[in-house]
C-alpha cells in the first residue's frame, strides 16, 4: 500500500518507529494529489513548497529528539475546508466575493493544528459559503465523486470529503450547519462528524448560520476521526460560545463494548422517499450492532417532519445578517462603477455573489423583517424547541441513535439543482441534529449496487462523544469494509 | 402568504442586492415555492413553548475589561481593495 493510503494511525506509528520519514510521507502525499486531483478537483488551492519545507524541518527535529508523543498530528498532511482562516493562505469560500483573501489570522482550530506542527497542505473546495448540498455551488471548480466522476461528493464540505477518499489528505476539517459533513462523508464513503455545537471553536470560521455551525473532521477510520476531535476540541476565549468542558480521550474511551447498550430508531428517517438500497444497507447496520448485544429499538422524534423548513427558516435568517459584511470596504471583491456608496455595496455583492448565496440572504432578510418576523422567525425558534425536546425525551431512555445519513447515495450532477427547494430536501436526515445542538457521526455502512457508498449516521447526547465513538467504532470492526475509490 | 415581485425587489433593497428584472422574477418564483413549503410550521400549536435561540444553555459570558492586542493596521488593511494607509478609501458617504 502506498502511504498515502494509509490512516492517520497507521502514518504515525511508521513515522514513530521511523521506517518512513516525514519528506517521504509528504512526497507521497504530494504525488498522489498530482495523480488524481485532475479527475477529482477536491482542493481550492495547494500550499506544497510550504509543506516540503515543513517537512524538512519536521524531519531534522525527529532525529534529534524522537517524534513526539503529545502531538498526534506532528507531520501529518491534512486540508482545511476552504472557509477556515489560516494565515497568508487563500481561503476564500468558494466564492467570488473572496477570489483573492488572504487571512491575516488563524482559526483557533489552525492555531491546534499548527501547536502540534500537522503539514497544512491545501484548502478544499465547498459550495459557496457552505450554502449547498452538492458542492455544485462553488464559484470556481466542480469536485467529483472519487467512486462515480459523474455523481456530485456531496455538499457542502463536498472538497474535504472526496480528499480523504482519494487519498488525497490523511484527514480533513469540514465544517456543518444542517448536514455538510455528514451527508458528504455518506456520499464519498468516509467517516465525516459533527461535534456538539460549543465543543469546537468557531473562531476563524466563517460564519453561516452561528447557532448551528461546528467544524469537524473528516477521516478514513473512526479511530483518527477520535484523534482528530481531542485535537480540535475545547473551550476558547475568541469564540464566546465555546464550552468550558473537559475532553475525554475519545481514542481510548470508544474501545469500550456495546454489550447491553439501547441504541434508538427513530421511525420518521425510515418513511417514505428512502431509497431501497440505503434503507437495506442501515439495517444491516443495525443487526452488525444487535449482534454484538446492543438493543435496538424503534422511537419517534414526532417533529421531523418540520426539520427542513425550520432549519432553513433559522439558518438563512442568521445567514442575511453574517453576510453583511461582504460589501466591498475592507476586503473582498469591489465592484467597478459605484455611483455611491449604497450601488457600491449592490453591485459589490450582485457580482460577488451566486444565486444559491442571494436566494438564502433574501430568504432570511424576508424572515427578519417587520411584519413576518413573527409569523416566520419567531415561530421556527419555538418549533426549534419542540425538536430539541424529541432527542431530549429520547436520550432519556436511550445512549445512541441509527438512522441513515441521507435518503440517497450520490445523485449526478445537475440532478436537484433545478429546484431549490428539492436539493434542500437532501438534508433531511441530518438538519434535526443541528437543530438539537447534539452531535452526529457517518461513517460507510456498505455500497449501492452501482458501487456508491451509503453512510449510516449514529447520533449521541449532548457532549457524549464518547458515546457516539463508541457505537461507530463497533460497528466499524464489525462491517470491516476496506474499500478504495477506483480512480 | 405569498411575495410578490415588489416585495422582492424591497427585500433586494434591503439586502443591497442590485438585481436584474429577470433575476427579480426567479427569485420571487424560487422565494415563494419555499415559503409555501415553510408554511407547514404553522400547523404547529407552539402557544406554551419557549423560544430556542441557541442550543446549549450559556448566558453572557464575560471578560474582564482589559485593553488586549489586536491586528496590527498593516494586517487590517492588507487585504483592502482600495486602502490608502491607515485608512480605507470609498465614494462618498455624505453629499
Amino acid at each position: 500500500m502506498s502511504l498515502a493510503a494509509k490512516t492517520v494511525t497507521q502514518i504515525r506509528q511508521l513515522l514513530k518507529e521511523q521506517k518512513v520519514s516525514v519528506p517521504e510521507v509528504v512526497a507521497d502525499q504530494i504525488k498522489r494529489i498530482e495523480e488524481v486531483e485532475p479527475k477529482v478537483c477536491a482542493y481550492r488551492s495547494l500550499d506544497t513548497e510550504n509543506a516540503v519545507a515543513q517537512a524538512r524541518k519536521l524531519q531534522a527535529q525527529i532525529d534529534k529528539e524522537g517524534y513526539p508523543s503529545d502531538q498526534p498530528f506532528f507531520g501529518i498532511p491534512v486540508a482545511l475546508k476552504d472557509n477556515m482562516c489560516s494565515v497568508g493562505q487563500l481561503t476564500s469560500c468558494s466564492s467570488k466575493i473572496l477570489e483573492n483573501f488572504k487571512p491575516p489570522y488563524d482559526a483557533t482550530v489552525v492555531s491546534k493544528l499548527k501547536a502540534q506542527n500537522a503539514v497544512l497542505i491545501g484548502k478544499t473546495n465547498m459550495d459557496e459559503f457552505a450554502m449547498g448540498s452538492s458542492t455544485e455551488n462553488s464559484a470556481f471548480v466542480k469536485t467529483c465523486n472519487p467512486y462515480d466522476l459523474n455523481c456530485v461528493p456531496g455538499g457542502s464540505s463536498g472538497g474535504s470529503a472526496a480528499a480523504v477518499a482519494a487519498d488525497q489528505a490523511f484527514a480533513s476539517l469540514g465544517s456543518d450547519t444542517g448536514g455538510s459533513i455528514r451527508q458528504p462523508a455518506s456520499f464519498c464513503g468516509v467517516v465525516g462528524m459533527k461535534p456538539t455545537y460549543g465543543r469546537v471553536s468557531r473562531y476563524g470560521l466563517v460564519a453561516f448560520a452561528s447557532s448551528l455551525d461546528q467544524i469537524g473532521p473528516f477521516s478514513k477510520s473512526v479511530e483518527d476521526a477520535a484523534l482528530f476531535l481531542e485535537a480540535i476540541s475545547g473551550a476558547d476565549p475568541h469564540d464566546n460560545t465555546s464550552v468550558d468542558m473537559p475532553v475525554p480521550s475519545y481514542s481510548e474511551e470508544m474501545k469500550k463494548p456495546v454489550k447491553g447498550m439501547k441504541i434508538a430508531v427513530p421511525k420518521e428517517y425510515f418513511a417514505q422517499g428512502i431509497d431501497p438500497e440505503v434503507k437495506a444497507i442501515v439495517e444491516n447496520s443495525i443487526k452488525e450492532l444487535e449482534a454484538m448485544g446492543a438493543v435496538c429499538e424503534e422511537v419517534s422524534l414526532p417533529h421531523t417532519k418540520y426539520c427542513v423548513s425550520t432549519y432553513y427558516l433559522i439558518a438563512t435568517a442568521e445567514a442575511s445578517s453574517n453576510l453583511a459584511r461582504f460589501d466591498g470596504v475592507h476586503y473582498g471583491y469591489r465592484a467597478d462603477g459605484a455611483k455611491n456608496i449604497v450601488d457600491l455595496f449592490s453591485k459589490t455583492r450582485a457580482e460577488g455573489f451566486g444565486d444559491e448565496v442571494k436566494r438564502r440572504i433574501m430568504l432570511g432578510t424576508y424572515v427578519l423583517s417587520a411584519g413576518y418576523f413573527d409569523a416566520y422567525y419567531l415561530k421556527a425558534l419555538r418549533v426549534r424547541t419542540l425538536i430539541k425536546q424529541d432527542f431530549e425525551n429520547v436520550f432519556k431512555d436511550y445512549q445512541a441513535i441509527i438512522t441513515p445519513t441521507s435518503p440517497s447515495p450520490a445523485f449526478q450532477f445537475g440532478a436537484k439543482t433545478a429546484d431549490p427547494l428539492e436539493m434542500y430536501l437532501s438534508d433531511i436526515c441530518t438538519i434535526s441534529v443541528n437543530l438539537a445542538g447534539t452531535n452526529g457521526l457517518s461513517m460507510n455502512a456498505g455500497f449501492t449496487k452501482s458501487g456508491l457508498p451509503v453512510g449510516v449516521q449514529l447520533i449521541a447526547k449532548p457532549f457524549d462523544e464518547s458515546t457516539l465513538f463508541q457505537v461507530a467504532w463497533n460497528l466499524e470492526q464489525a462491517l470491516d469494509l476496506n474499500c478504495k475509490p477506483n480512480l | 402568504m405569498s411575495i410578490s415581485v415588489e416585495q422582492v425587489k424591497h427585500i433586494a433593497l434591503l439586502s443591497r442586492l442590485e438585481l436584474s428584472n429577470d433575476e427579480v422574477n426567479k427569485f420571487a418564483r424560487e422565494l415563494n415555492e419555499i415559503l409555501s413549503y415553510a408554511q407547514q410550521i404553522t400547523e404547529l400549536d407552539t402557544s406554551d413553548v419557549p423560544l430556542t435561540s441557541h442550543a446549549i444553555s450559556l448566558k453572557n459570558v464575560l471578560r474582564e475589561d482589559e485593553v488586549r492586542s489586536s491586528l496590527s493596521n498593516e494586517d487590517a488593511i492588507g487585504n483592502a481593495p482600495d486602502p490608502e494607509a491607515p485608512y480605507f478609501r470609498v465614494p462618498r458617504v455624505i453629499d
